[in-house]
């Protein structure tokens, strides 16, 4: 599938519900779905600024993909990193960097989260197109 | 009881406010508290009819706002039971009056080698100030500790006590767990070891009464965000003895006697301290809060927020898994708890989208909650206008955000 039909996908899974705690419910259950990411990525250096809670994102380049693994000590965070992975994941520096992420307006993860929360969730936007954009530069 | 508090909620409009369409329960008390209309009014009146800067024009309408600031000082000189409103120092918060005293108190009486005793249940701006100092003058801080109920070891407190220490700051009641510490006694220990004290009353000064001849307090800080008054307004209590033997804070119009490019000298207090064209709208506001509390009432509001405090305590225990984070014999009414293992910030998140505003994290106090060995916790800070009710609600929804992890 292509991004933005992943993008779709998402937006259709949470537009079934109209009450936010059903939304929320079924972002804690894609939170408890992540794997764990593997202690030795849970350092400062991989840890996002900005957030409230701890959010730590690691990405490799394999075959001129990027994979991306994060983890958060919460599951509403872990819930919306599962979603970012699941979007951004597995695609080239140059797919990360072009992408318009659309879903997370859509589904109203950016205006029901307070300010230093959206905060929090731009800077992991950033945070893995800044991964995106170094894999490119770096790349033979 | 419960009625009389309940019909003063109608004095409060964002009260009836609707949150993400549900009813909102207010329970970030802690953070700052709602204000009245008529504290709000003041503020509007005084924009509209009264504005005029204060202590300097000849003018009918300058007179009459310095005469309402002063009031406003001898308003709050009453509220603590002070000996005169020149101990009174208006200032923008309980952090800039504790960076007053740390400044000019440490210029005058602190050197290198002296302590600063403060306890682990500090807001960090009970703490940071004093770091400052003490890297400044190369003094060294001290820290009381505490058991694991959140109560002060008053042993360690006194072998804290030497001749090196110059200031105890203390917290009278900890914003994040709720313990009201014993300052009236710790201010006699520190005496009789001729160590001044500063009293943090941010969390006390809304909620307890606060005499500071009682206490005996040096200083004492408070804001007036908190006791239902206005932002940006705070006050700093200092004994007249104390506030005359040290240096002004800042420079600046207002605090000085005269001003020659040879010498200048300054005013006298509490004006010495007060830079600049104060806050004369906020102290008149201020005022407004203090007469709405002291016509209900304040042994009458501890006495009901206490029933509030024991009513969700007991509640909250119900529900499996609940961990209340402080248990000090004698709290006022905060209540820190943390819901089995689900995160702070995820309960907080949940509770918010029910309409329930409460705080998470660490509560600007991060040495605390490394001392109970937790990342934060959920805090619920009630102010008169909460009910029992309310804390209905809050159970209900945890017991139901319990059921989504």
């Amino acid at each position: 599938m292509t991004i933005n039909e992943i993008q779709d996908e998402i937006i259709e899974e949470f537009e079934v519900f109209d009450d936010w705690m059903d939304k929320y419910q079924l972002l804690i259950d894609i939170g408890n779905s992540l794997e764990p990411l593997d202690e030795q990525y849970k350092t400062p250096q991989l840890q996002i600024e900005g957030c409230q809670s701890r959010v730590w994102v690691h990405a490799a380049l394999v075959d001129g993909k990027v994979v991306l693994q994060a983890e958060s000590d919460t599951v509403i965070v872990k819930g919306i990193v599962m979603l970012l992975l699941r979007v951004l994941s597995g695609r080239t520096p140059q797919q990360i960097l072009d992408t318009d992420l659309y879903f997370i307006e859509r589904i109203g993860l950016k205006d029901h989260l307070s300010p230093t929360r959206s905060n929090g969730l731009v800077s992991m936007v950033k945070q893995i197109r800044n991964y995106a954009l170094a894999f490119k530069l770096t790349a033979p | 009881m419960d009625s009389f508090f309940k019909d003063l909620r109608s004095e409060f409009p964002i009260l009836s406010r609707k949150i993400y369409g549900k009813d909102l329960v207010y329970l970030d008390n802690g953070a700052t508290t709602q204000k009245p209309r008529r504290v709000v009014e003041k503020i509007e009146n005084g924009y509209y009819y009264s504005n005029a800067n204060i202590h300097r024009g000849v003018h009918y309408l300058s007179q009459r706002a310095t005469e309402a600031h002063e009031a406003a000082r001898e308003r709050v000189g009453r509220f603590i039971n002070a000996d005169s409103a020149s101990e009174i120092i208006f200032t923008r918060g309980t952090t800039e009056s504790i960076n007053l005293v740390a400044f000019s108190f440490g210029e005058a009486f602190c050197k290198e080698g002296d302590e600063i005793v403060v306890s682990v249940m500090e807001h960090h701006s009970n703490i940071v100030p004093w770091q400052m100092l003490c890297e400044r003058k190369k003094m060294s801080l001290k820290v009381i500790p505490m058991n694991d109920r959140g109560e002060i070891l008053l042993d360690e407190y006194k072998a804290l006590l030497n001749p090196k220490v110059r200031l105890v700051a203390i917290t009278h009641v900890s914003n994040v767990i709720g313990t009201i510490n014993p300052v009236k006694e710790m201010i006699a220990l520190a005496h009789a070891a001729g160590i001044k004290v500063l009293v943090d009353g941010a969390q006390s000064v809304p909620h307890i009464r606060l005499d500071v001849k009682a206490i005996d307090a040096d200083f004492l800080a408070f804001s007036g965000h908190k006791i239902y008054g206005p932002t940006g307004i705070g006050v700093l209590y200092g004994k007249a003895e104390l506030l005359n033997q040290i240096p002004p804070y800042q420079g600046g119009g207002e605090m000085i006697d005269q001003v020659h490019f040879e010498k200048t000298t300054y005013n006298v207090l509490p004006y010495k301290f007060e830079a600049g064209t104060p806050d004369f709208i906020g102290s008149i506001a201020l005022s407004e809060a203090l007469d709405f509390v002291d016509e209900i009432g304040i042994e009458r509001i501890e006495a009901y927020e206490k029933s509030l405090l024991e009513y969700a305590t007991m509640e909250l225990m119900k529900i499996d898994g609940m961990r209340i984070i402080g248990t000090a014999a004698d709290k006022s009414a905060v209540l820190s708890f943390l819901l089995g293992n689900i995160h702070p910030f995820d309960v907080g998140t949940l509770l918010d989208h029910l309409g329930i505003a409460v705080r998470i994290g660490h509560h600007c106090a991060q040495p605390l909650i490394e001392r109970l060995g937790i990342d934060g916790t959920v805090r619920a800070s009630f102010a008169l206008y909460n009910t029992f009710e309310e804390v209905d609600v809050l159970v209900k929804a945890l017991k139901r955000i319990q059921t989504m992890f």
